[in-house]
């Protein structure tokens, strides 16, 4: 897949199953670290899990577990 | 209850031993095997947060009392959740003193994020026992880990168990029977404990060196989502699902409602003729005991949908069930587990503000017991079934339309309300939504039925004083001022009465005449109250309900303007009449505050609606 202009590929556009390695999350600290503390951390993988009833929210993988975010959420997290 | 009377004096105290883990760990599973039904539910000071304590035996008439606290993430204040744990850790919670030492629950299946808590909890220096629980899922999907080596590394004791099946649980118990030793807090990680990318290196390096072998993802909760989640079925099935639940709570409790209620009128009669015909005779049976019966006859319900949610929390469902309504809900500001709540309210409004209580977060919460009233509730129906019947002439499908019109009304006014409330007193920073989705699992009945007798007593002990004493004052305002020779007031003369004649005038805009005053007075109590209240002051003496309510009928049809009778219906809508739906909210938010604005927006949103209701349909019917 390819980069559209300026914008980085986010979670948000990972295909059904695709994997992705994060590069940084650009969220206020707090959701950061919680989202780091379950596992979404920078150089990490993470898989596009179910493809969710209407894709919001939707379920990623990373590190064994599942967690589901709102497509606002998944936006922020930046895709090496 | 209060708060000091589940304080632990520090003098001469039993140990106190805090659970703490995140969401899904299994603790509170743990808790209840522990603990049993030596349990006390009581809340935090100033907040909703739930506070559990509970005795453990321990076997030679050593105990401890063990304390369960909400499951989170870190230590870092940034929940109402995270505040409560954190400042019961730091000793900091008033009327509890400080636990002496520490269960840290963490899932052995996901160790690579749990075991990122263990830094924060060993740097509070207290003695600490890290429990890696669920060592059945652990063995099943042929994970591994080393306890010596993980207990070596972490400088605490360390137990494998399953707290669903009870095994592994003696070396837990030999800890909490103590005496125990904090841990020896000597590696680097404790200097910065609320950095997370550091946690989880320190977590990763951990779990390296105790040889874990990761389990392999759980098969069987892959396979029932694809179904679950699936973007047709998922929702199809989540929508069967609710209306099952709202089918059991409105229809499946009848019988026992039913029967609670026979049993409680009953026994009052039968009360009643021992009794000399006094009027301690009429308090006793016609306000406390009636007042009594009006609570009880709310648990058929309150358990129904407290074994649904147990169900669908203990299996895993609800994170499902959340992820699926979120979307639409978040369109009013609401979050996905609000889903349950608000199609329980269909039934009735008590059971789905105690069921809530199952959103962590607290605007979220507050804005879902804030708009659950507005919900059709089985109160509102005979209201509704007796002034369609004389209002709505014509077919039967056309006075069904109208009943469906008023679903539709109260949806629409619980949205909208909720849209006003999360963009004005309850704005957040739009709590994102996190949500983990554990692994599917069998609830087991051992939970389950815990949870029920938590529930029954949460619900008969804290909300059943307040409506005891409103049912006593509201007694009182129908009775008083006595007649001369000392018998009660009839209804029109007493204090109700009175209030109702004076209220007139304001009630007049509305169409509204004294009598219908006076049954809005009642109807505090209760909306179907209204019922029996006006064929008392119409002065319907039959003991027949059908021709009760088929004189009642023709009654209403001379008394009131058809613009009037919408005005009532309407009013009906919004109004919150209802005694014990104010005493659950003042219960579940902790003051006054909540359910007086809440009481007074309603009546406001009522006298609005109603007026415009009459101005309309008085214009459509005379044009």
């Amino acid at each position: 897949m390819q980069l559209s202009g300026n914008n980085a590929r986010t979670v948000a556009d990972l295909a059904c199953h695709e994997t992705g390695v994060l590069l940084s999350l650009d969220l206020e600290p707090a959701l950061a670290d919680r989202l780091m503390l379950l596992g979404f951390l920078p150089g990490e993988p993470v898989e596009a899990a179910q493809c969710a009833p209407g894709g919001d929210p939707r379920v990623y993988r990373v590190d064994g577990t599942e967690i589901a975010l709102r497509r606002e959420t998944a936006l922020r997290l930046l895709l090496k | 209850m209060t708060a000091t009377s589940t304080g632990l004096p520090a003098a001469s105290r039993t140990r106190l031993v805090a659970l703490i883990g995140p969401p899904n760990s299994g603790k509170t599973t743990l808790f209840n095997r522990l603990t049993g039904l030596r349990q006390k539910v009581a809340n935090y000071p100033g907040v909703t947060v739930e506070r559990h304590v509970g005795r453990a035996q321990l076997g030679e008439q050593a105990e401890v009392d063990l304390l369960d606290l909400p499951g989170v993430y870190s230590l870092h204040p940034r929940t109402e959740d995270e505040k409560v744990t954190s400042d019961v850790l730091l000793g900091k919670m008033p009327d509890l003193a400080r636990p002496d030492a520490v269960l840290l629950i963490l899932d052995s299946t996901n160790l690579g994020h749990n075991l990122a808590l263990v830094a924060p909890i060993l740097a509070l220096g207290l003695p600490t026992m890290v429990v890696l629980n669920m060592a059945d899922d652990l063995g099943s999907r042929g994970g591994s880990i080393e306890l010596a080596a993980l207990s070596a590394e972490l400088g605490v004791p360390v137990a494998l168990v399953s707290a669903v099946q009870g095994v592994g649980l003696d070396t837990v118990r030999s800890f909490l029977r103590g005496p125990a030793v904090a841990a020896r807090v000597t590696f680097p990680i404790l200097q910065n404990v609320q950095d997370a990318p550091h946690c989880r290196r320190w977590a990763a390096s951990v779990t390296a060196s105790a040889g874990y072998r990761a389990p392999s993802p759980p098969a069987w909760t892959r396979r029932l989502d694809a179904t679950l989640l699936h973007r047709v079925w998922g929702p199809a099935i989540l929508t069967l699902l609710l209306i099952a639940i709202w089918w059991m709570i409105f229809a499946g409790a009848k019988p026992a409602m039913d029967l609670v209620e026979l049993a409680i009128s009953s026994s009052g009669s039968w009360l009643k003729g021992q009794l000399p015909d006094t009027l301690w005779r009429g308090l006793l049976i016609d306000g406390v005991w009636a007042g009594v019966g009006s609570i009880v006859v709310f648990l058929p319900q309150i358990l129904i949908l407290s074994l649904f949610i147990g169900i669908l929390e203990d299996s895993g469902y609800m994170a499902r069930a959340a992820l699926i309504a979120d979307r639409a809900l978040a369109s009013v500001g609401l979050q996905g587990k609000a889903v349950i709540p608000l199609v329980s309210a269909l039934a009735c409004a008590v059971p789905a503000i105690m069921g809530a209580r199952m959103i962590e977060s607290k605007r979220d919460r507050l804005a879902t017991i804030m708009v659950a009233p507005f919900m059709v509730c089985s109160a509102r129906l005979p209201v509704y079934t007796l002034l369609i019947a004389a209002f709505v002439p014509g077919a039967a499908w056309m006075q069904a339309m109208v009943l469906a019109g008023l679903y539709v009304l109260g949806a629409v006014a619980a949205f909208a309300t909720a849209r006003l409330l999360k963009s004005t007193i309850l704005k957040s920073e739009r709590m994102p939504f996190v949500l983990e989705m554990p692994p599917y699992r069998w609830p087991t009945f051992r939970s389950l039925s815990l949870r029920l007798v938590d529930r029954t007593r949460v619900f008969l002990r804290r909300a059943g004083t307040i409506i005891l004493g409103v049912a006593v004052v509201l007694w009182l305002m129908a009775t008083l001022p006595l007649k001369p020779d000392g018998s009660a007031a009839e209804v029109g003369e007493s204090i109700a009465g009175t209030i109702g004649k004076t209220i007139e005038p304001a009630i007049r805009p509305l169409g509204f005449n004294w009598k219908i005053g006076v049954g809005l007075i009642t109807s505090l109590a209760a909306r179907e109250v209204i019922v029996s209240t006006l064929g008392t002051i119409y002065g319907i003496e039959s003991t027949d309900e059908d021709a009760i309510k088929e004189s009642l009928r023709s009654e209403l049809q001379r008394d009131l303007t058809p613009g009037a009778a919408a005005a009532l219906i309407v009013f009906f809508a919004f109004a919150m009449q209802c005694m014990s739906t104010v005493a659950v909210i003042r219960r579940e938010t902790g003051g006054w505050k909540w359910p007086v604005l809440q009481f007074t927006y309603m009546l406001a949103l009522a006298y609005s609606g109603a007026w415009v209701a009459n101005q309309l349909t008085s214009w459509l019917t005379s044009a």
